[in-house]
């Protein structure tokens, strides 16, 4: 009884139709704990997805791109004459070096710079796997072995062996675990490469390693940097990529616009490489937003209706509280608490069965797939999915009781009381 | 005795379902500890006149004036805590809230009021139920009081916050003759203690127990 009296015939009410008002709370739960559960999972899958992608792909990537500018051209000089126009169909140019200039200084500017972590240098190839009369296409990464696992955390993805092999054996290669069973090979096998200059070396298998991508595993392998230099026939000067990690990977944009800018190559940050990826999430993320606002406001539709169906069968009770003394916002106040009561519980039930579905969810082994290294649903726990469902749910209701609410406190107690 | 409500020049137009004059120049005033009765026929317009006089009508030309407190123009806000206060009200229907049991009906005008605590006003309110004899059904559901006991503890719940008038509109006219004459000995009763009560009825024997008799005859005071 130490409740005022607004809230004390609010409670009564709600109190005095326990089915209505358990079934108007249920709406609200169900509401929240889909949000909570869809919001989790499809995070889950993001983050999984993202982690997967900032394992196969740098923060930033540094390279030289093939330039595309053919506005001069030696056609115009030859005929130099301005009456007439010269078109040139389907030029070519004449030598594309790949590598980047000044590939060392470039790489002892990054390595001072405060906000990077770890600078790869890379130089990769196409390469053919001989395999008795058969040859796989794949490409040879050259990298500095402690550098690269540093950036992409190999030695945990190693399956046989350990990344400082590399550095301990001649002409050592770490394979991709698709790729060894294609070709049959284990540890200590000696497996034949060739470019497609024409160019052939063996190489001793000294481990081998499983990202998870199959994309990656089934075609890519690790050298030394240098000899995939000695397989091309360049100097030691010779790399093609510079790989960056950062020590935050959500300032990688403006970052590579920075280096870009700064080392006159393309650099270019994961996002962006990993575009698909990044609009799959956004279309995950809208798509749970757009369902849960819609089960909301589903529930919300429910709320209003059984609050102008309560006030309906209440004018009588409105209209004696009126005559008694109740002003407009003594009425708005017992008839919003009810929603506002019915909106709380509704999202703290959903809440609460969210987080529950959510763990048994997270709990259910995924079907075993090669090609991706998960054992479970990915789930993430984030409170603030549990906050914003919280607000939302109650927002909701407010938004429901409010008309109903305002409409009761419009009520002329003469027309009623008069009969 | 003092003036305790003066109404001047009262008019009412009702614009539905289509225009007519209802209150035609409407004057009274009525005195500290009166018993008023308003009589008249069926749309006579006495019981639109006591619903401009209890404040719950505020579309009227005129004035009325309670206890030194001019309330034509007062807000809605200034109005109900007036209402609240001053003015008890009884109706045909007997309007209790049907969820709550009779002693919490009788405490609701009490709690809004707010001046007192609980317990004070859970005390004040067993003595007015007691008072109309309704003290042992204190706790019973409104719903489940015949109407007869569901009017009492309507008076018992217009007495609450000792307001300055009481303010009746057809008190008994859904109670057979018994539960009648008891609600009409009540109302007598709290007149001779003192309290002024300005009742609408159509029953002219209950109407000539009161002190004085107004005659509304087509939106004019003939008596």
């Amino acid at each position: 009884m130490a409740l005022p009296v607004n809230f004390d015939i609010s409670k009564t009410h709600l109190l005095s139709r326990k089915k209505q008002t358990i079934v108007a709370i249920l709406g609200v739960t169900f509401g929240i704990a889909m949000f909570i559960l869809m919001i989790s999972f499809m995070q889950g899958v993001n983050k999984f997805l993202e982690d997967t992608m900032l394992q196969a792909t740098p923060d930033i990537h540094i390279y030289n791109d093939l330039k595309t500018d053919y506005s001069v051209s030696v056609a115009g000089e030859y005929f130099n004459n301005p009456k007439q126009l010269v078109v040139v169909h389907h030029p070519k140019p004449k030598q594309i070096k790949l590598n980047i200039r000044n590939a060392d200084a470039i790489m002892a500017d990054l390595e001072q710079n405060s906000s990077v972590a770890a600078v790869s240098p890379m130089l990769s190839t196409q390469v053919f796997y001989n395999y008795g009369p058969v040859q796989i296409n794949g490409f040879i990464q050259g990298v500095n072995i402690i550098e690269e696992s540093r950036l992409f955390n190999l030695s945990e993805k190693m399956v046989v062996g350990k990344t400082e092999n590399l550095l301990t054996t001649d002409n050592g290669i770490l394979m991709g675990s698709g790729l060894a069973q294609k070709l049959n090979v284990k540890t200590g096998d000696l497996v034949a490469l060739a470019t497609p200059t024409g160019s052939t070396m063996r190489f001793r298998i000294v481990g081998i390693f499983k990202i998870g991508i199959g994309t990656i595993d089934n075609v890519k392998s690790y050298v030394n940097i240098s000899s995939v230099q000695q397989l091309l026939g360049k100097d030691r000067s010779y790399i093609t990529d510079i790989n960056v990690k950062l020590k935050d990977n959500k300032l990688a944009v403006e970052k590579a616009k920075e280096f870009s800018r700064k080392y006159e190559s393309k650099a270019e940050d994961w996002e962006f490489a990993n575009s698909s990826v990044m609009a799959g999430n956004l279309v995950r993320n809208t798509l749970t937003f757009v369902v849960s606002i819609t089960m909301l406001v589903v529930a919300g539709f429910g709320i209003y209706n059984i609050m102008n169906m309560t006030i309906a069968n209440k004018m009588k009770d409105i209209a004696i509280l009126k005559a008694q003394g109740f002003a407009r916002k003594d009425i708005v106040q017992i008839f919003l608490s009810q929603s506002l009561v019915i909106g709380f519980l509704g999202a703290l039930s959903g809440i609460l069965l969210g987080f529950t579905l959510s763990y048994i969810l997270s709990c259910i082994p995924f079907p075993s797939n090669d090609f991706i290294g998960l054992k479970y649903f990915p789930v993430i726990f984030n409170p603030k999915h549990y906050a914003f469902g919280m607000v939302f749910g109650i927002l909701t209701t407010f938004v429901a009781g409010l008309m109903p609410s305002i409409k009761a406190s419009r009520v002329d107690p003469v027309a009623i009381l008069r009969g | 005795m003092n003036e305790i409500l003066k109404a001047q020049h009262l008019h009412k137009y009702f614009h539905e379902p289509e225009d007519f004059h209802v209150l035609n120049d409407v004057s009274l005033s009525v005195k500290e500890g009166e018993f008023v009765s308003l009589i008249g026929k069926s749309g006579s317009g006495k019981s639109t006149l006591l619903y401009l006089l209890s404040t719950l009508d505020t579309d009227y030309e005129g004035s009325i004036t309670i206890k030194n407190t001019k309330v034509t123009g007062l807000s809605q806000n200034a109005l109900s805590k007036f209402r609240n206060e001053n003015i008890g009200f009884v109706f045909q229907f007997h309007f209790l809230l049907p969820e709550f049991t009779a002693l919490e009906n009788v405490m609701m005008p009490a709690r809004k009021l707010a001046k007192f605590s609980n317990e004070e006003i859970e005390s004040k309110a067993i003595d007015k139920l007691r008072q109309m004899q309704m003290d042992s059904f204190a706790n019973k559901p409104s719903g489940k009081l015949s109407g007869g006991q569901q009017q009492r503890v309507a008076i018992a719940r217009a007495l609450m916050n000792d307001p300055i008038i009481i303010m009746a509109d057809e008190p008994t006219g859904n109670l057979d003759s018994a539960n009648s004459d008891i609600v009409f000995s009540i109302l007598k009763e709290l007149a001779t203690k003192g309290n002024t009560i300005i009742t609408v009825t159509h029953d002219i024997d209950f109407a000539k127990g009161a002190d004085r008799i107004i005659e509304i005859v087509d939106g004019k005071i003939i008596s």
